[in-house]
C-alpha cells in the first residue's frame, strides 16, 4: 500500500508538472489577450513529433533544444500572422480561429507521420531504473521530466518576478495601453508571450512524448483536460493554474491505481445491485479516471465559479 | 397619415413575403426528391434536413445569444439515445406510437439535459461558457464509455423503424418515406425557431448577446435568458438527435463526441451566424462537402479545417454574411458592375487552391498512401509525387496565386465601394 502511495505521488506530481509546462502559458497568454489558445496542445503535439523526428535525425539532446525553439517559432508567427489579424474582429472570431488551427494541425501531422503510434523511444543515456521503492522500479527517465518540469517553472517564476522582460511583461497584462505609452513595443511582447507559451507546451511534448504514446490524437486527448486545468485553477490565475495541474495530475493517477467500486464497497452492506444501475454499480475507480477532471471541473463551477484562485469574471 | 399607411403596406406586404418564403421553402422540400432521383442522394438529403435542425438550435446559443458551446453534440446525442430506447420500448411493448412521434421524444432529451447542464454552465457567458461546454461534453462523451448498457460501448444500439406502428400505409421503412419525415420535422422547427427569434425573448437573447450589463440594467437577468436559451437549444437539437436515430438506425458514442461538437460550430459558422438562413446554407453545404469530398480525397478534414480558418480570417460573417453584403446591390439592379473584378479575383484564388490542394495530394501519397505508388490523377492530369516537376508546379501556383490575389484585391474592394454607392444613392442599404 505505501509501495502504492509513495509510486503514485511520484507519477501524479509528474503529471501534474507537465500540464503545469502547458497550461502555464496558456494562462499567460489568456491573461494578455483575454483568448484561450484552443491549439494550445496542437503545441504539445508539435512538441512531440519534432521531437521524435529530430531525435530520430541528430539524436535526442539536440532535439531536446531545438524542437521547443521550432514549435515556439510557429508560435510565434501563428500569433503574428493569424491571431493579431483575426482580433479585430474580436474574441470568438479568435478562439475560433485556434479552433481552426488544431484541427489542421491534427490533419497535418496524420498526413506527415500517419494515424499509427510513432517509435519515439526514451534516450539510452536515460534509460536506467534510477531508484528502487520497495519492488517498484522508478525509471531515470521520470526523474529527468520531473527534474525538466521543475527547472523550468523555477526559470519561469523567476524570469516574470526578478526580470526586467518579466515586469515589463507582467505590467502589459494589465495595463497594456500604459506599457505602449512607456514605449515598449506591445504587439511584440505579445508575439514572444506565445511563442514562449507554445514553446513550452512543446517542451511538454518532447519530454512527454517518449513515456507516453506520441500519435496524432494526443492534442484531441489532452486539450480538454488542460482547459480544465485552467478554468479549475481559475481563468488567467498562474498560481492557480499550479495547484489545479497538480491536483488533477495526482487524482487522475491515484484513480487509475485503484480498482474499488460501488459494488465492492457497498457489497456487503447491498448484496445484489438494482439492475438499473448495474453500470454504476460494477465500474472500477479506475475506469472513471478519464471522468474524474470533468467531474472535477463542475464540482468547482458549482461551489467556486470563478475557479480556486481565479479572481475575474469573465 | 400617408406615411403610416404607406407602412403598413409594406408591412403587409413583408408579411405575405415571408409567408411565401415558407410556402416556397415547403414546396422545394416535397419536390427535391423528384428532382434528384438516385439514393444516394436522398441520404444526402435526408442527412441535410437534420444537420439543418442541429445547426438551427446551435445559433440559437451562437448566434442569437452569443454563446459559444463546444459540446452542443451532448444535447444531440442525448435525444438521439433516448430516442432509440424508446424506439426499443414501442417495439418491445408493442406500443401504439408511429415513427413520427419520435422526435418528440428527442425533444423532451435535449430539454431536460439543457435543464440540467445548463444550470452549472449558463451563469457565465464568453470564454467561460465556452470551456464550461468543453468539459460537460467532454464528460458525457467519457461517460458515454463507461455507462454501456444506455450508450451500449463501442458498437451503440441499434433499432428498427421499420417494426413501429404504421401510420396510413407508411411504416417508414423505405428512406423516401424517412425524408418526408425529417423534411416535415426540419420545416416545423425551422419555423419555430425562426418565431422564436421574432419573440421579445428572442430579442432579449439579442440583447444579452450585445451588452449583457446593459440587458440587467432595463431588468432581464442575463444568466437566466442564457439559460431558457440554452435549454431550448438543448430542446431542437434533441430533435435533430430523434431524427437522425429514425435515419441511421443506430446510435452510438460518437454522437455525443467532440467531433460531432465541432461540426455543426464548423455547419454554422461557415453558413454565418448573422442571420437565419445562414445555418441553413451552411449545414446544406459542409453535409454536401463531407459526403463529396470523404470520396474524392483522404485529406478532406484538412480542407474543412483551412475552409474554417480562411472563413474565420476573411469573412467572420459566413457565406449568409457575404450575401447579404451583396442584397443591396442586387435590388439596387448593380450587381453586374462587380462581377468583373470577382472574376478577375477568381483566377488567382483558383490557382491557389490547385497548388495548395496537389502539394497537400502529393504529400498524402507519399506519407499516409504510401503503399498506393507515388502516380496518381490530379485534375484528371497524371501526377508522380516522387518527381520533383509537380512540386515545383504547386509551389509556383501557391505563390503567383498568393501574388495576382494581392493584386486583385483592391479592385475588388474598389468595385464593391463604387456599386455600394450608387445603391445607397438609389436609396437601398
Amino acid at each position: 500500500m505505501l509501495e502504492l502511495v509513495i509510486v503514485s505521488t511520484l507519477n501524479g506530481v509528474l503529471y501534474g508538472m507537465l500540464l503545469f509546462l502547458m497550461a502555464s502559458g496558456l494562462t499567460l497568454i489568456f491573461s494578455m489577450m483575454g483568448v484561450l489558445n484552443f491549439a494550445h496542445a496542437s503545441f504539445y503535439m508539435l512538441g512531440a513529433f519534432f521531437g521524435f523526428q529530430l531525435s530520430h535525425w541528430l539524436g535526442f539532446w539536440p532535439a531536446f533544444v531545438i524542437a521547443p525553439l521550432a514549435a515556439g517559432g510557429i508560435g510565434a508567427l501563428v500569433e503574428r500572422y493569424g491571431l493579431r489579424v483575426v482580433h479585430r474582429h474580436g474574441h470568438v472570431a479568435e478562439l475560433l480561429f485556434t479552433f481552426g488551427l488544431t484541427f489542421v494541425v491534427q490533419e497535418l501531422v496524420q498526413m506527415v507521420w500517419g494515424k499509427l503510434p510513432v517509435d519515439y523511444r526514451v534516450p539510452p543515456s536515460l534509460d536506467f531504473t534510477a531508484f528502487t521503492v520497495f519492488s517498484t522500479n522508478y525509471p531515470a527517465y521520470k526523474m529527468f521530466e520531473l527534474a525538466t518540469a521543475i527547472a523550468i517553472f523555477l526559470a519561469l517564476l523567476t524570469a516574470l518576478t526578478r526580470t526586467r522582460i518579466g515586469l515589463i511583461i507582467q505590467a502589459a497584462l494589465t495595463h497594456p495601453n500604459m506599457v505602449a505609452m512607456l514605449g515598449h513595443n506591445v504587439p511584440r511582447i505579445f508575439m514572444l508571450v506565445f511563442g514562449v507559451g507554445t514553446g513550452l507546451a512543446a517542451v511538454a511534448g518532447v519530454i512527454a512524448g517518449p513515456a507516453l504514446v506520441t500519435q496524432s490524437d494526443m492534442a484531441a486527448l489532452l486539450g480538454p483536460i488542460l482547459f480544465v486545468v485552467v478554468v479549475v485553477g481559475g481563468l488567467g490565475s498562474l498560481a492557480g493554474a499550479f495547484i489545479a495541474s497538480l491536483l488533477i495530475g495526482l487524482v487522475q493517477t491515484f484513480a487509475v491505481a485503484s480498482n474499488a467500486s460501488l459494488a465492492g464497497l457497498l457489497g456487503p452492506i447491498m448484496p445484489g445491485a438494482p439492475a438499473v444501475v448495474a453500470d454504476l454499480w460494477n465500474v472500477t475507480v479506475a475506469q472513471v479516471a478519464p471522468v474524474m477532471p470533468y467531474l472535477l471541473l463542475v464540482l468547482i463551477l458549482i461551489l467556486r465559479p470563478v475557479g480556486l484562485l481565479g479572481t475575474r469574471d469573465t | 397619415m400617408a406615411a403610416v399607411v404607406a407602412s403598413q403596406g409594406r408591412h403587409g406586404r413583408r408579411t405575405v413575403w415571408r409567408l411565401g418564403v415558407w410556402i416556397v421553402a415547403a414546396i422545394l422540400f416535397a419536390v427535391l426528391p423528384s428532382v434528384f432521383r438516385s439514393g444516394a442522394a436522398l441520404t444526402t438529403m435526408s442527412l441535410m434536413g437534420i444537420m439543418i435542425v442541429f445547426a438551427l438550435s446551435y445559433n440559437m446559443l451562437l448566434g442569437q445569444t452569443g454563446m459559444l458551446s463546444f459540446g452542443h453534440a451532448v444535447y444531440y446525442g442525448l435525444g438521439g439515445f433516448l430516442a432509440v430506447h424508446a424506439m426499443n420500448l414501442v417495439i418491445g411493448d408493442k406500443l401504439p406510437a408511429p415513427a413520427i412521434v419520435v422526435p418528440l421524444v428527442g425533444a423532451v432529451a435535449g430539454l431536460l439535459a439543457g435543464i440540467v447542464f445548463g444550470s452549472v454552465s449558463t451563469r457565465r457567458g464568453g470564454t467561460a461558457f465556452a470551456m464550461i461546454s468543453l468539459g460537460i461534453g467532454e464528460l458525457v462523451a467519457s461517460s458515454a464509455l463507461i455507462l454501456r448498457s444506455f450508450f451500449g460501448g463501442e458498437e451503440g444500439i441499434t433499432t428498427n423503424r421499420a417494426k413501429l406502428l404504421r401510420l396510413f400505409d407508411w411504416n417508414f421503412g423505405p428512406q423516401i418515406q424517412v425524408y418526408y419525415l425529417i423534411a416535415g420535422w426540419c420545416l416545423v422547427c425551422m419555423m419555430a425557431m425562426y418565431a422564436l427569434s421574432r419573440t421579445p425573448f428572442g430579442r432579449m437573447c439579442n440583447a444579452v448577446r450585445d451588452n449583457p450589463e446593459r440587458a440587467e440594467f432595463i431588468g432581464y437577468n442575463a444568466g437566466a435568458v442564457r439559460f431558457i436559451a440554452f435549454c431550448l437549444a438543448g430542446g431542437f437539437a434533441g430533435i435533430a438527435g430523434g431524427l437522425a436515430a429514425i435515419n441511421f438506425e443506430i446510435m452510438n458514442s460518437v454522437a455525443v463526441g467532440a467531433a460531432q461538437s465541432g461540426s455543426v460550430l464548423l455547419m454554422t459558422y461557415i453558413g454565418g451566424t448573422g442571420s437565419f438562413v445562414g445555418p441553413v446554407l451552411g449545414a446544406m453545404l459542409i453535409t454536401f462537402l463531407q459526403v463529396m469530398l470523404s470520396d474524392a480525397t483522404d485529406a478532406w478534414q484538412l480542407y474543412f479545417g483551412l475552409l474554417f480558418i480562411a472563413m474565420v480570417v476573411f469573412a467572420p460573417a459566413g457565406i449568409a454574411g457575404i450575401l447579404m453584403k451583396h442584397a443591396p446591390l442586387w435590388r439596387a439592379r448593380v450587381l453586374h458592375r462587380v462581377v468583373p473584378a470577382y472574376l478577375l479575383a477568381a483566377v488567382p484564388c483558383l490557382l491557389g487552391l490547385a497548388g495548395v490542394s496537389l502539394i497537400i495530394e502529393m504529400t498524402y501519397r507519399l506519407t499516409v498512401k504510401a503503399n498506393e505508388g507515388s502516380a496518381f490523377r490530379f485534375l484528371y492530369q497524371p501526377v508522380d509525387a516522387k518527381s520533383a516537376v509537380p512540386w515545383i508546379v504547386g509551389l509556383l501556383f501557391v505563390a503567383g496565386g498568393f501574388w495576382l490575389f494581392r493584386r486583385a484585391r483592391p479592385r475588388v474592394a474598389d468595385a464593391l465601394d463604387e456599386a455600394l454607392a450608387v445603391a445607397r444613392r438609389k436609396g437601398w442599404a
